[in-house]
């Protein structure tokens, strides 16, 4: 499903060049469940921010589905992010002003659907997250776990094939982490590609493929660093 | 795909909705810009109404004459003689009367004179003229009747006098009929004018009016201060003027040493100084709206800065650059015609309560300058907002979400 060719991604800090990511190939089958791990700084989120086409890599391709997907254009990536990609941050990023549902609509409001039909596709992605009782609220009214579950309904709302969650139990306690954890992969049961940044070698374990990063390069993954 | 209007709309409502302290501030300083314009257009147009008013109570199809040229065309033998312009005589007077265009004339003559009854005295502005005066000038009686149909060469002992002048003379007491001395003559009073016809330049309740030729014997002197002539309709002004120019040139030796001017052509002058009073005041006013557009700029730079994670997840969830340009144009056009509905009704507002303090000024904003204004404040928004609209489309998505 995804496939990436000799990605590199740098940035440039003062003149200097700081290379986020170094050559990297590596292809993801669909439905698969991968973890990515690896000390601050290596490169994870960036490389999470490529596959979401949120960023661009500076050399190589990205293939999605067979399509090479750095050659589209900005609105044509800003299609296929809001179709076919779904994403989960640790801030949760929900919108203060708006309800649960409000912020679980938006995708589809950004799509065009019309508000009847967005309606029943809400009230379905929230029943889901066992959130159904909590449309109504701001996100001041909710719980750490209880925002990151509206904001995975939020990502889930349009069915997408890949859920990229960069650190999605960073802000979380224990017990709302492991709910957070058990949602995500009952998601991937049903057969959503699911790539996750996470620090916590426990959590990292249980997805079904790891990688680990180390300065931008792809290390093994079972060796401590 | 993309965001339906009425989503759009409702989402920047819901925008401006959540941050109520700027949003209402905008709408103050949007709204007092417009209501500036309203009030101070609404006081131009009541001021060049007025002036209208004014101008029409002093009669209609007007044509006023006086002595000398108010032009210098050509110098005569007169001038180079030194001779002052001939004065307009009642002989003058009479001959326009005989004009066939001419439906009403009066001559007037002005003076200043004492009139006093028993006890009582004070100066008076006394003004000499002829019956048809009144029909002339719209004025109404408050009691008797106005001066007799005379020849105009014959003088008589009657006065009309004003209202105030009759209560300061006369108190509770019946004033008709009764002798009052002007000057060193008596006059008897067969009439008293109210306050109907007050209008530019004569005050009726405080003027005593004679007979003209009383009023040339009384101040001694064989010479008119105007002749005013209704012609009898208003495509017959010009022709009337033409006629009463040639009639005096031939009167007075060929000499054209009168100024003849209609009431419309008075009008049209001060109609076009006041109105364009009225421009300059509501441009001035309309600076207050640049001012506004520089501040909605502004704040709304600090919103979209403010509101930087908000766009990078709009954008991580598949908005492009065109979509987030819309939406804080949407705020911005909301916020424009939010502000000049306000301002337009504050203004109308303040119109009103001119128009309730001073009921001689009809302060009525001229309506085009609503729809000017509204569509200035639109403009002025939408345009001032967007280099925001930019700055917040071109956000870069990562750094924008990973701003804590
Ligand atoms: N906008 C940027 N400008 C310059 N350098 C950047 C920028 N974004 C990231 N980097 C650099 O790229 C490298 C990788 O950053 P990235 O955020 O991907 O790390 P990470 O593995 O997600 O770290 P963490 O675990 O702390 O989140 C870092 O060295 C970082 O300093
Ligand atoms: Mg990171």
């Amino acid at each position: 499903m995804i496939e990436l060719r000799a990605i590199n991604r740098s940035y440039s800090v003062g003149g200097q060049p700081v290379r986020a990511l170094d050559n990297i190939d590596l292809d993801i089958d669909a439905g698969a469940y991968l973890s990515i791990m690896g000390p601050s700084g290596s490169g994870k989120s960036t490389l999470l921010n490529i596959l979401g086409l949120l960023d661009r890599p500076s050399s190589g391709h990205y293939r999605l589905d067979g399509h090479d997907v750095t050659a589209l254009s900005d609105l044509e990536q800003a299609q296929v992010r809001n179709q076919r990609i779904g994403f989960v941050f640790q801030m949760f990023h929900l919108i203060p002003r708006l309800t649960a549902a409000e912020n679980v609509a938006l995708p589809l409001l950004l799509a065009g659907v019309a508000p009847g039909r967005r309606e029943p596709l809400v009230a379905k992605a929230l029943q889901e997250l066992d959130m159904g009782d909590r449309a109504h609220h701001k996100p001041e009214q909710l719980s750490g776990g209880q925002r990151q579950r509206v904001a995975i309904a939020r990502a889930t709302v349009t069915e997408p094939e890949l859920l990229l969650a960069d650190e999605p139990t960073g802000n979380l306690d224990h017990h709302s982490g492991q709910e957070v954890i058990r949602i995500l992969e009952s998601l991937n049961s049903r057969g959503i590609t699911l790539i996750m940044v996470t620090h916590d070698p426990e959590m990292g374990r249980r997805a079904s493929r790891r990688i680990k990063l180390v300065d931008g390069r792809l290390a093994d993954p079972d060796v401590a660093t | 795909m993309s965001l339906r209007s009425a989503d759009t709309v409702r989402y920047s409502w819901g925008a401006l909705r959540g941050y109520p302290t700027r949003t209402l501030l905008m709408l103050l300083a949007i709204s007092v810009g417009v209501a500036a314009v309203v009030i101070l257009t609404g006081l131009g147009e009541g001021a060049r109404r007025y002036v209208m008013g004014e101008f029409a109570a002093l009669g209609t199809n007007l044509v006023i004459i006086f002595p000398g040229r108010s032009e210098t065309a050509g110098i005569s033998p007169s001038t180079l003689m030194g001779e002052t312009p001939r004065d307009l005589t009642l002989a003058d007077a009479g001959a326009l009367a005989r004009a066939s265009r001419i439906r009403r004339m009066a001559p007037i003559n002005v003076g200043s004179a004492e009139i006093s009854r028993g006890g009582r005295s004070r100066e008076v502005v006394v003004l000499g003229s002829s019956h048809d005066l009144l029909a002339i000038r719209h004025w109404k009686m408050a009691q008797g009747r106005f001066l007799p149909h005379l020849d105009l060469d014959r003088a008589a002992p009657v006065a009309v006098i004003g209202s105030k002048i009759r209560a300061e003379l006369f108190g509770a007491e019946h004033a008709l009929g009764q002798w009052v001395r002007l000057g060193d003559r008596r006059f008897r009073v067969i009439g008293i004018m109210g306050s109907e016809g007050r209008s530019i330049g004569v005050d009726v309740e405080e003027t005593v009016m004679v007979p003209v030729a009383s009023a040339q014997q009384l101040f001694n002197t064989a010479s008119l201060f105007r002749i005013l002539v209704e012609a009898r309709s208003r495509e017959a002004l010009e022709p009337v003027k033409q006629q009463i120019t040639e009639i005096l040139q031939r009167r007075h030796q060929g000499e054209k040493d009168v100024t003849v001017v209609t009431q419309d052509a008075v009008l049209a002058t001060f109609d076009e100084i006041l109105g364009a009073l009225t421009y300059a005041v509501g441009g001035i006013a309309a600076i207050s709206l640049a001012v506004a557009g520089i501040l909605i700029m502004n704040v709304m730079l600090v919103a979209v800065s403010e509101r930087t994670a908000e766009i990078g997840l709009l954008k991580a969830l598949g908005a492009p650059a065109g979509q987030i340009s819309r939406l804080i144009l949407t705020e911005a056009l909301l916020l424009s015609l939010g502000g000049s509905l306000l301002g337009l009704a504050v203004g109308e507002l303040g119109c009103w309560l001119i128009r309730h303090l001073l009921p001689t000024l009809p302060a009525y904003p001229p309506p085009w300058i609503l729809t000017a204004v509204l569509a200035l404040t639109l403009l002025t928004g939408l345009s001032f907002s967007l280099l925001p609209a930019r700055r917040a489309s071109h956000m870069d998505a990562v750094a924008a979400l990973s701003r804590r």
